[in-house]
């Protein structure tokens, strides 16, 4: 057998794989979205209706909070992800940096429902933050924070600001350590280090690091649904619905692509920065 | 001063990352029946129950199986792929390459849901194989990624040198390729492992009656608050975390310089 025919069969069974499970599904599900439900029987053919819900108040909506909610915590996360990397890669000397970070990426461990699920036990009416402010009477009546997008947000951002504190360290690791001595001995302050060395090396690290806390936050369905409440449904849960209830499939198809596409708007959007590569 | 600020900014940052989890695995001693304060002192009854439940314990290994099951599946998939276009000339390389990183490009619940339609439309039911497959179509480009970057120049020689003693390509990858890539096939492993492990939504998609762990606590949920979820969550992570210091252990002796 010729090289490249050996090399075809050594790559066929995961491309096979591959395209069977996921290239031709999603094939289908695209095709799907132009799909029609009429009564419980499916009309295939090229139907811009199940886009054309996107105008739709509750649907319009859900588009709008699931953009809200990820770029507050895509913000959120990265401003507090970076004095963490930073103290933690300046401050702790180096004999103790693998226990500090790992301490920092404890809560990694736990599984991704169950995490959501803690967030409860600390928000809820009962809950540690409640008992503690009563006890401390701060508050004559317990705060409503559990079901609401704050705690939705709260739970998004303790997660990410745990991924982004390892992308940031990594990144700030990665930088000699001499560009910082060379800026001091020209006369910069901490801040002018910070702002004219340090910030603008380590941006395409934060910029990949917020990348992937976007992508992964806005497709994410579990945190909001534990979290969140029912009084706003973010785009995953509306997708969640229609799949349930109604059995729509065709819409649920669209409003999966339209999730895909605000995630490539945003590569476009990051993509001058973007190193994928460096992780 | 900046360092009084940076030493307290670091209590504040893991007082927020750690208080749930504090809450989850104190709690789970609760001897109550709400896993709330006041703690009411230290009993072991939730785990005992957790551990009697037939449901939970029975999911538990529904999940061990698919996930060691699915990844076994991605990283053989993952090693062979890597090794051919790693080993070999083959045309449009860098397209074959890019398809089969492509599911990494978008969420799982699409992954998930194409998957569906699929099974839907041709009538496949739902089942923990089904779920499986799904795992293998989320983890095989990470395992792949992993095991293309870890070929080096260094084995290819070894290869190389292996060959030219007249051993066979299938010699070569049993006694050569693989044994070099041991800490690469192991960390590929053991990612797979947790990722499915802890993998939602696809699960909760493709399978029905019999389900995965993270499935039957979702369904748990719904009751509330309760220690039990305390409990099983608490065990879930004393598992996870033994697994990663075990990986630690396996891979440290062959990194040392």
């Amino acid at each position: 057998m010729s090289d490249t025919g050996r090399g075809w069969g050594f790559v066929a069974p995961a491309l096979l794989w591959t395209v069977g499970l996921f290239v031709v599904p999603f094939a289908v599900m695209a095709a799907m979205s132009l799909a029609r439900l009429e009564g419980r029987d499916l009309v295939w053919g090229v139907d811009w209706g199940n886009y054309a819900q996107l105008a739709k108040p509750q649907i319009a909506r859900a588009v709008l909070v699931s953009l809200e909610i990820t770029l507050t915590v895509t913000a959120v996360s990265v401003l507090l992800a970076y004095p963490l990397a930073a103290i933690i890669a300046f401050r702790v000397p180096p004999r103790w940096q693998r226990l500090a970070l790992l301490l920092a990426v404890l809560p990694f461990w736990t599984s991704y429902v169950v995490r959501s699920y803690s967030w409860l036990l600390v928000l809820s009416k009962q809950g540690v933050v409640n008992q503690a402010l009563l006890g401390l009477g701060l508050v004559a009546e317990p705060l409503t924070l559990a079901n609401t997008r704050f705690a939705t947000v709260t739970g998004f951002v303790h997660f990410f600001t745990m991924l982004l504190t390892l992308t940031i360290y990594a990144n700030l690791m990665q930088l000699p350590r001499n560009y910082a001595r060379a800026a001091q001995d020209l006369g910069a302050n901490g801040w002018q280090t910070f702002r004219h060395v340090i910030l603008p090396l380590t941006l395409p690290g934060v910029v990949t690091g917020a990348f992937l806390t976007f992508v992964l936050c806005i497709g994410d369905y579990v945190t909001p649904q534990i979290l969140g409440g029912n009084n706003e449904l973010s785009l995953p849960q509306v997708i969640m619905v229609q799949l349930g209830r109604r059995a729509d499939f065709p819409l649920a198809s669209a409003l999966s692509i339209v999730l895909m596409g605000l995630v490539m708007l945003a590569y476009l959007l990051c993509a001058r920065w973007l190193r994928l590569d460096r992780v | 001063m900046t360092r009084l600020l940076a030493w307290l900014y670091l209590l504040l940052a893991y007082g927020f990352i750690l208080l749930p989890v504090g809450a989850l695995v104190l709690f789970s001693f609760q001897d109550g029946r709400l896993p709330v304060p006041p703690f009411q002192g230290v009993s072991l009854r939730w785990y005992a129950d957790v551990l009697g439940d037939r449901d939970l314990m029975a999911a538990l290994l529904n999940s061990a199986l698919v996930a060691s099951g699915s990844s076994a599946v991605a990283c053989a998939l993952g090693f062979l792929a890597a090794y051919g276009l790693a080993r070999h000339v083959l045309p449009g390389a860098a397209l074959l390459r890019a398809i089969l990183v492509l599911p990494l490009a978008v969420s799982t619940l699409i992954v998930g849901l194409g998957l569906l339609i699929v099974a839907s439309r041709l009538g496949v039911g739902l089942s923990l194989w089904t779920a499986g497959m799904g795992h293998v179509v989320i983890n095989l480009p990470l395992c792949f990624a992993i095991l293309y970057a870890s070929m080096g120049d260094q084995q290819r020689n070894a290869e190389r040198a292996a060959r030219d003693l007249g051993a066979s390509e299938g010699q070569v990858i049993r006694l050569v390729t693989v044994p070099m890539l041991r800490p690469a096939l192991v960390a590929a492993f053991f990612l797979s492992v947790t990722l499915s492990w802890d993998e939602f939504i696809v699960s909760f998609l493709l399978t029905r009656f019999d389900v995965t762990l993270p499935v039957e606590i979702w369904s748990m949920l719904r009751s509330g608050l309760s220690p039990r979820l305390n409990a099983i969550g608490s065990l879930v992570f004393l598992v996870s975390i033994a697994v990663v210091a075990a990986v630690e252990l396996v891979l440290r002796p062959g990194r040392r310089p």
